[in-house]
């Protein structure tokens, strides 16, 4: 290995030692080049453009999601039309077709829960064994799952979709669930934290005292991965809830369908004949599909940008 | 498989004692065994299946017989299958280049110290990664409308006709301009994160040999991150291989700038899904899982050995 990669492998302990104090190193402003950098005007409005690229689409959301379908057509896409139908649009949204956006938004919200919440647990479980036991297979079990990281994801649909076929699990919820419980990201990450968030003496000591493993895990270990967990938890979610491709070729039964193949499936009515046109309600839905996940970001950065420092300094 | 070997060097803690070991060896499958579990059922077992399948093929006379490496030769002879790998690789050649240069830009402007309110362009401009990719098509295809969209505001407002973004020789920058707008920002926070470990000492080394800023960059910042560069080039090359969310929603909007072949995978799943040619698909997919692979693993070689 090149020196590099040894450098980011040195660095881990320092980073994920800090997350688990809870103090983000990243939040910290630290002067990295000697002296005070002097800040500057030009390079701030340069960044600037790219921030402007990053919200102008955004914006553009927020404002059209209070349009109706006349207004969307007649005025400008960066101002408001003269009627703010914002509110009107949200319980059209939720009542259009008897509420079927509701429904969508609580398979996703299923999906979410055993899904992510699966792929999380799962991962903390395989995470804790990678970093504090020693047992036969180790190497080849981390080995073949940090390989596979690399193989396309949708190389393994179309057979996956044929296996579940067999098994009876298409068009059900159980053909989305299960292949989003493994994450091996999450337990890479759960991996790196485990080995420096829980100190092995700790779990001697609570052996001596006759815990069983079960109970060292639950009461003496978990606790001490919160922020990992907070992670992993978050990157499984969006994983999830954002998940497009798997539900599009799992399901046909719209009942069971989640927020995006939904959106998807709404703004296709336009062309087709007769089809209702509900551009208004596509974009209001997609606005109401991405409030909550970018709220979960923000009122959880502290968490997630420590935990994302430790895996982005992997290899 | 072994494109991404683990990073022996961040296991820090030495192996227990033998004794202790002996004691406890299958303890730890206890903990790991569901995750092994359900990644052979989802992971492993359809890498099989597509294998045995890319073996077979469905034909009038005999049913479903095995065929060899017959299906290997008839993708190795098909256009459509080329001219799609073709187009993703424009696309990785050019988008990916632009996505991580932006990211790494900011990422050095923003770890600078020479920013107005650092915190807060950071997290902007990382919260389209939080926009489901579903999201950000229907979003940007609104958006690329000439009739109603914002380039249509912009033509009537300056008088000028812009050329349509959803047509066919535009269609692949517009998805470009699309997967870069989602994920510049993820790439960004992983270089940021990357640079903000660097240890405070080599600047003031760097700073008593009177090195300036663009030399800090070049001889310190650039080397030190330089695994986290592999890393994100290598998750970029995966992503691109596997376009098919984009391309598939804005073909609502482009039916003719977008065929059912226009990247890999959309082709592997129109294969399996409309033309009901499982065998032929599994077989597309594994042979472009393959070279994913081996472009993965050669950047990771080329990456890793600069550095030497």
């Amino acid at each position: 290995m090149s020196t590099p990669v040894t450098t980011a492998s040195e660095s881990i302990p320092a980073q994920t030692a800090g997350a688990g104090k809870g103090a983000s190193r990243l939040r910290t402003p630290r002067r990295n080049t000697p002296g005070r950098p002097k800040r500057s005007v030009l390079l701030t409005v340069l960044t600037g453009l790219m921030l402007l690229y990053t919200v102008v689409p955004l914006i553009w959301l927020v404002i059209s999601a209070t349009k109706t379908q006349e207004g969307l057509a007649d005025s400008g896409g960066l101002w408001f039309a003269d009627d703010f139908a914002l509110w009107d649009n949200i319980r059209d949204t939720f009542t259009y077709n008897d509420g079927v956006f509701v429904r969508w938004l609580l398979n996703t919200v299923l999906y979410v829960v055993l899904g992510a919440g699966g792929a999380t647990f799962l991962a903390i479980l395989g995470g804790y064994a990678l970093a504090k036991f020693n047992f036969p297979g180790k190497r080849a079990v981390f080995a073949v799952v940090i390989g596979a990281v690399a193989v396309p994801g949708t190389a393994l649909a179309v057979p996956t979709f044929l296996m579940f076929s067999k098994m009876g699990l298409t068009d059900t919820p159980w053909a989305v669930i299960i292949p989003s419980l493994v994450s091996p990201f999450g337990l890479y990450l759960m991996w790196v934290f485990a080995t420096e968030a829980i100190p092995t003496e700790l779990l001697e000591a609570a052996r001596m005292d006759g815990a069983s493993e079960a109970r060292t895990f639950f009461q003496v270990s978990l606790p001490l991965l919160a922020p990992g967990i907070v992670t992993v938890l978050l990157f499984t979610t969006v994983a999830t809830w954002n998940n497009y491709f798997l539900p599009l070729i799992m399901l046909k039964d719209s009942d069971w369908y989640p927020l995006t193949l939904g959106l998807s499936v709404w703004n296709s009515q336009a062309e087709t004949i007769g089809g209702d046109v509900i551009f208004n309600l596509v974009i209001t839905g997609s606005l109401l599909t991405i409030v909550p996940l970018i709220a979960a970001f923000l009122l959880l950065q502290k968490y997630w940008q420590s935990g994302l420092a430790a895996g982005s300094v992997k290899e | 498989m072994t494109t991404q070997q683990p990073p022996a060097a961040v296991e820090p803690r030495p192996a227990p004692p033998p004794a202790r070991r002996d004691r406890r060896s299958w303890t730890g499958w206890g903990f790991l065994g569901p995750f092994v579990a359900v990644f052979a059922l989802v992971f492993l077992a359809p890498i099989a299946y597509s294998i045995y399948l890319s073996l077979f093929r469905d034909q009038l006379i005999g049913g479903n017989t095995f065929v060899g490496l017959d299906n290997y030769t008839q993708a190795l002879q098909d256009d459509r299958f080329w001219d799609s790998l073709a187009r993703v690789s424009l696309f990785l050649v050019v988008q990916v280049p632009i996505m991580l240069g932006i990211a790494l830009l900011i990422a050095l402007a923003l770890d600078s110290g020479r920013l107005y309110g650092t915190d807060f362009f950071r997290i902007t401009i990382f919260l389209p990664y939080a926009v489901p990719a579903v999201v950000a098509t229907l979003m940007w295809g609104f958006m690329y409308g000439t009739r109603y969209g914002l380039v249509g505001d912009i033509n009537d407002a300056f008088g000028v006709t812009l050329p349509e973004p959803l047509s066919p020789d535009l269609v692949l920058a517009s998805i470009g301009n699309i997967v870069t707008w989602e994920f510049v920002g993820y790439n960004m926070l992983i270089f940021y994160s990357a640079l903000r470990v660097i240890p405070h000492s080599l600047y003031e080394a760097a700073e008593i040999d009177g090195a300036g800023q663009f030399r800090v960059i070049t001889a310190i910042k650039l080397p030190a991150i330089r695994g986290a560069l592999v890393i994100a080039t290598i998750f970029s090359i995966i992503g691109s291989f596997q376009l098919f969310n984009e391309p598939n929603i804005l073909r609502q909007l482009a039916r003719n700038a977008i065929t059912t072949d226009y990247t890999p995978n959309f082709y592997t799943y129109s294969l399996s899904f409309n033309g009901q040619q499982q065998n032929y698909s599994a077989t597309v997919a594994i042979i472009m899982g393959l070279i994913t692979m081996v472009i993965a693993y050669i950047v990771q070689l080329r990456g890793m050995r600069k550095g030497a």
